[in-house]
Formats: C-alpha cells, sequence, structure tokens
C-alpha cells in the first residue's frame, strides 16, 4: 500500500487517515475513548525529545500519544 | 434523598458546575483529572433537598482505571444524572453521553463552554439534540454562571433516554447525531490554538517552559518579598513587639514561662528569627516568613493550572521522565510538592500503577523541597543567595535523576505510558484563581501554625530537659563526622520531623558557615519527611513500602551529604 506509515515518523503539519492499530483490546479501548480509531482522519502536530509522545489533534481534540502507543497506529498520510 | 450526578469527560467542568450548585469550594484545574475521588455537597431546589456527587471524570464507562470504576460504582446508587458535554467537543463527548442512554437513568445534558463554540465557529442546534436524544439539553458557561439557573429549573424534566442503538453501530451513530445537530463554519486558527501548538514543538516548547518557569519563580520572590517587606514584617516590628515587650517585662524577662512565650531577649531586644518562643518565632515563621511565599507560590501555580500550561509541560519532560520509570504526567504531582509534599503526594493517584506512585511519592518526599522550608533557606542563605541556592536547587536536581533512573532499573512493576487529552488554553477567571489560592492558603494555615507552635514548644521543652544536648552528644559521628555541622545541629533534624521550616529557623543562632547552610539545606530537605507528609505517604503507600521509602532516604541523605561535605 502506498503511504502506510506509523504516527512517530508521520512529519509534523501531516495530515493521515488511521487505517491500522495493532494493539490489543486494552489499547484500542483507551483510544477509542479520546476518538482515535480506524478511519479518523487525524494531523500529527509534533513529537517529543527522547522518545516522548507524539501530539495529534482532529477537530478540536488534541492528544498525546505515548512513543510506544504511536509506533503502533498506522496511518495513509493525506497529500494536500 | 435524591442523588445527583454529574458525570462527564474529564476537564469538562463538572467542578465548575458542582461549585455553582452547591456554593462549595473545590478545587478546579485546566487538566484533566483533578477529581480522583468523588466530591459530594447539597443543593435545594423548591424545598427538597439533593444531594450532588461531582464524578471524577471519565470518556467511558469500561472500567479501565480507577476513576472509571469509581463512576461505574456511583452511577448504580444515583437517582438523577447531569451528563456536562463539552460543546466545543460534542463528538468525543457523546462518546460518553451515549453508553450513560444505556444505563436508563435519568438524565438531563448541559452543554458547557457554549461561549466557546462561537469563536470556534461550531454551531450546535441543542433542541435538536433534545428531540434527537429524548433528554432535555441546556447550554451552559459554568464558569460565568450562565445558563445554571435553567439547569436547575429543567432538572426535575430529566428522562432516561429512549435512544437506542448497537454497540458496533457507536461510533456511526454519534456521526449522525453530529451530521444533524452541528455546523461547523470555516475558523481562523485563534492566536490561543496557535500558542497551544507551538508550547508542544520541542524547539519552541523547551525554550518557552524554561522562559515560564524562570518567570515564575521570578514573580513568586517579587511577591513574597514584597509581602514580607512592605507588610509582614512592618506589623510584628510595629505593632506586635511592643506588645510582646510589655509581655516580657509583666513576666519579669525570665523563668520559664517568659522563656516558652517569649524566649531568649537578644540584648535586650526580641529577634524574631532567634528569640524562640511561641509568640515571637513560633509566630513569626509560619505567618511572617512563609506565609507570604506560600501565598505567592499558590498563586502562581493556580495561573498554570487554570491557563492549562501543565500538561503541555507534562508531555515536554514525558521523555526524560520515562527514564526514571515515571510518566510526564508525574511532573504535576512534584510542582505541586514544591508547594507541600501533602498535596503533592496525594495528587500521584492520577498516576495509573503502583510502580509509578511509589517512585513519585519517594522522589518527591526525598528531592522535592516544599515552600516553607524553601522560604526559610531562601532568608538564611542572606548574601550569598546566588551561590548558594543553585549548590542547594542543583543538588537536589541531580539527586531527584540519579535516584529516579535507580528506582526505574530497581523497582519492579509496570509503568503505562502517556496519554491523555491536552486542553485547550484557557483565560483564567481572577474570582477562581482567588478562590483556590484562598482554599489552599488556608489549608496551609490550619495545618502549619499549630505544627510550628508544638515544635517551638517542644524545641523549649528539649533544652530546657538538656535531651538535645545529650542527643548531640551521642549522633556527633553522624552529624560532625559525615555533614561536617555543629553537633548541636541535631536540634534542627530532630525538629524536622515537625515543621522543616522551624527546623531551618534553628540553624540561625548556630553560625554557619556558607559550606555548613547548603550542607544543613539539603539534609533537611532530603532526611525525612515532616510529620504530616509521613503520615500521608503512609496512608498512600501502606507500611511496607513506608519502609522501602525511609531506607532508601537515610541511605540517600548519608551518601550525599558525606560527599558534598568532602567536595565542597
Amino acid at each position: 500500500m502506498n503511504g502506510l506509515i506509523s504516527l512517530v515518523n508521520m512529519r509534523s503539519g501531516q495530515n493521515g487517515k488511521i487505517v491500522q492499530i495493532d494493539g490489543g483490546a486494552g489499547m484500542n479501548c483507551r483510544l477509542d475513548a479520546l476518538g482515535l480509531r480506524v478511519g479518523k482522519t487525524i494531523k500529527k502536530v509534533s513529537r517529543q525529545l527522547m522518545r516522548g509522545p507524539v501530539i495529534v489533534s482532529h477537530g478540536n481534540t488534541r492528544a498525546a500519544v505515548g512513543f510506544g502507543m504511536a509506533q503502533k497506529i498506522w496511518v495513509e498520510i493525506e497529500q494536500p | 434523598m435524591k442523588k445527583i450526578l454529574l458525570m462527564g469527560n474529564p476537564n469538562t467542568g463538572k467542578s465548575v458546575v458542582f461549585n455553582r450548585l452547591t456554593g462549595a469550594n473545590v478545587i478546579i484545574s485546566n487538566y484533566p483529572g483533578t477529581t480522583v475521588d468523588f466530591t459530594q455537597g447539597k443543593m435545594r431546589i423548591d424545598e427538597e433537598e439533593m444531594m450532588v456527587i461531582d464524578v471524577p471524570g471519565t470518556y467511558s464507562l469500561d472500567a479501565g482505571d480507577k476513576a472509571e470504576e469509581v463512576a461505574v460504582r456511583m452511577l448504580k446508587g444515583g437517582d438523577i444524572v447531569i451528563n456536562v458535554v463539552d460543546a466545543t467537543n460534542l463528538e468525543k463527548s457523546l462518546n460518553l453521553t451515549m453508553q450513560l442512554i444505556k444505563k436508563k437513568k435519568p438524565m438531563i445534558i448541559a452543554l458547557n463552554f457554549w461561549d466557546e463554540t462561537k469563536h470556534k465557529g461550531i454551531t450546535i442546534d441543542f433542541q435538536k439534540l433534545e428531540e434527537m436524544l429524548g433528554v432535555p439539553c441546556v447550554p451552559i458557561c459554568a464558569v460565568t454562571g450562565e445558563g445554571i439557573k435553567k439547569l436547575t429549573e429543567r432538572l426535575k424534566e430529566a428522562k432516561f433516554s429512549k435512544f437506542d442503538y448497537e454497540d458496533k453501530e457507536k461510533w456511526h451513530v454519534i456521526g449522525d447525531i453530529i451530521g444533524q445537530v452541528q455546523e461547523l463554519s470555516h475558523h481562523d486558527h485563534t492566536f490561543m490554538e496557535r500558542l497551544g501548538d507551538i508550547s508542544t514543538i520541542p524547539v519552541f516548547g523547551i525554550p518557552l517552559a524554561l522562559v515560564i518557569l524562570f518567570f515564575t519563580f521570578k514573580i513568586i520572590r517579587f511577591i513574597g518579598e514584597g509581602l514580607i517587606g512592605y507588610v509582614f514584617e512592618p506589623v510584628f516590628e510595629k505593632l506586635w513587639t511592643p506588645l510582646l515587650l510589655k509581655l516580657s517585662a509583666i513576666l519579669g524577662s525570665d523563668g520559664i514561662i517568659h522563656d516558652i512565650l517569649i524566649g531568649k531577649l537578644i540584648e535586650g531586644k526580641i529577634d524574631y528569627g532567634q528569640s524562640f518562643g511561641l509568640l515571637t518565632t513560633g509566630l513569626f515563621v509560619p505567618i511572617g516568613a512563609v506565609l507570604p511565599y506560600v501565598f505567592a507560590f499558590y498563586v502562581m501555580l493556580s495561573v498554570l493550572e487554570d491557563c492549562g500550561y501543565l500538561p503541555r509541560l507534562a508531555v515536554l519532560v514525558d521523555g526524560l521522565m520515562h527514564r526514571l520509570g515515571i510518566h510526564g504526567l508525574a511532573i504535576i504531582p512534584m510542582m505541586l510538592g514544591l508547594g507541600c509534599n501533602v498535596p503533592g503526594i496525594l495528587s500521584t493517584r492520577i498516576l495509573a500503577t503502583r510502580r509509578e506512585r511509589f517512585i513519585a511519592v519517594t522522589l518527591l518526599s526525598i528531592a522535592v523541597p516544599c515552600a516553607a522550608l524553601q522560604a526559610m533557606v531562601v532568608g538564611l542563605m542572606g548574601k550569598h543567595m546566588v551561590y548558594g541556592l543553585g549548590v542547594v536547587y542543583g543538588t537536589l536536581f541531580v539527586v531527584w535523576l540519579v535516584l529516579g533512573i535507580l528506582m526505574a532499573h530497581l523497582v519492579s512493576g509496570t509503568s503505562p505510558e502517556i496519554f491523555m487529552e491536552i486542553p485547550p488554553y484557557r483565560r483564567p477567571y481572577l474570582t477562581h484563581l482567588l478562590k483556590k489560592t484562598w482554599i489552599r492558603t488556608k489549608w496551609f494555615i490550619k495545618e502549619a501554625i499549630p505544627f510550628v507552635l508544638l515544635g517551638v514548644f517542644i524545641v523549649n521543652i528539649l533544652y530546657t530537659l538538656g535531651i538535645i544536648q545529650f542527643v548531640g552528644k551521642y549522633t556527633a559521628p553522624v552529624i560532625s563526622g559525615i555533614f561536617g555541622l555543629p553537633k548541636e545541629a541535631i536540634g534542627a533534624l530532630l525538629v524536622g520531623f515537625l515543621r522543616k521550616d522551624v527546623a531551618v529557623g534553628m540553624l540561625a543562632p548556630l553560625a554557619l558557615n556558607l559550606k555548613q547552610l547548603i550542607i544543613a539545606s539539603i539534609v533537611l530537605t532530603m532526611y525525612f519527611p515532616c510529620i504530616a507528609t509521613f503520615s500521608t505517604l503512609v496512608k498512600e503507600l501502606g507500611f511496607v513500602d513506608m519502609l522501602k521509602a525511609s531506607a532508601i532516604m537515610i541511605a540517600a541523605v548519608l551518601i550525599v551529604g558525606g560527599m558534598l561535605n568532602l567536595i565542597l
């Protein structure tokens, strides 16, 4: 598939659609509670140093996603 | 009595609504998870008294964490649910609403932050939403109180929703509702939104964090010193001293009662730092020297909390904090601990696992000095302020890092990753700031003054009975041998159990040199928490972990104190 990339490797400022989440039910459940689920379009705001969290935004919500979790979230980049 | 439950996502203003409904004083902050335990209060509608319960914020009812467990349990006993919804974030909020609907409780929806929707280009047809869900929907703005009256008027209309849906269709259904009731018009990002995002980009965020923290401490010192110099010292010296001198003369300037109440006159005068009577040092330390800084600290902390900066700070330091076995959110207990360790330890409840809590509590009680202690150390350093404080804070920071890294390797268990919502920056409201600062300052006055007085009283008794001199003789090998302090310093260490500020105050008459002052300040911070902190620590960690934490403390203070004595 073209342009499938983990949240960690996405560039800041890019938009993308979540296509796959490689986590267990618990992780999916936590992500779902903040509206992060397969099919959702999100924007990566920034990434922190020292394997810190990735900040994503969708609508008016901003969330900090830990590095390990972010590695398991796969995104299809939307070309501007 | 009917029970009304306030439920909603974290940080949707439930506590503000609670304060509005009950007139109670509950601490509100702009970060998720301020209410870890529930709070309850009473309100009266048409002569009927009802109990209002502020349930911890949850995103769902799946009981994934402690707050959700509490929420699910409380829901069973409730009669009416007020679902507080963030109108600027309808989609996310409706997730919980949908789950609440399935619970078949009489419900009413309060659409909070109604005023913000206008700036954000969101239009919500709340009447349509009411029609679709079949429960009353009331737009409110809790901080200004708009809509609260309407909410209470319509409370009796609360009913259970007949809306039905399949669980797996949940997001689909929510999307459908949003599509029908909400319209988004394009809006340019506001300055606050841009600033909000920029402060999480490391290149800008880290320098910004340093600037913010630098100015925070500058302002704390400015307010604290100003209050001491222009208000508290003049009041003590011009009004209180003459009264005490009269009392001293009546008591005959001598004797046990005089020593306990007034203390020693230094060259015929009262010296608030050194006299050490209940009415002199005992009152001056908590009120004249410490209170101004505590007040200043809480003003600034409240500003940082309410505008929503702390979660961003948590995100920035998350990578570093992971090396210590805790995640970024643990910065909040640490910041609170700089005011007083007790609320700091209590707020470690926002951390999910036992391991994280043990590490955070241990680091907090060893390497995070409270405002009372800091205020006294600042006073004691005098003209060597910059160098002295630099060494003290620098050492404590290194201890915090090294101990954290060690514990991350040695303490078993897991530390989950950070995953949290970052609230938008919001303008702090002055009335809330003042209220919050007042709640915290009042708490300090209530907690500190009795213990300071008790401390000063016990010091006098111990000196009079010769106990301090006696213990000093036997602890001299540690005190003098390892730390290089005069053996009289044992008095301060003993009193440190009761109050750290009194303990630092006791160093003043010992005429310590700068090196000894630095070592004494660090040893006093690290060696053992004061009694209030200690009892909180036992309550939160349990007996066994308390023993472990204490062992770490004692080992750390001996090593660090000894090393400083050799290096400096």
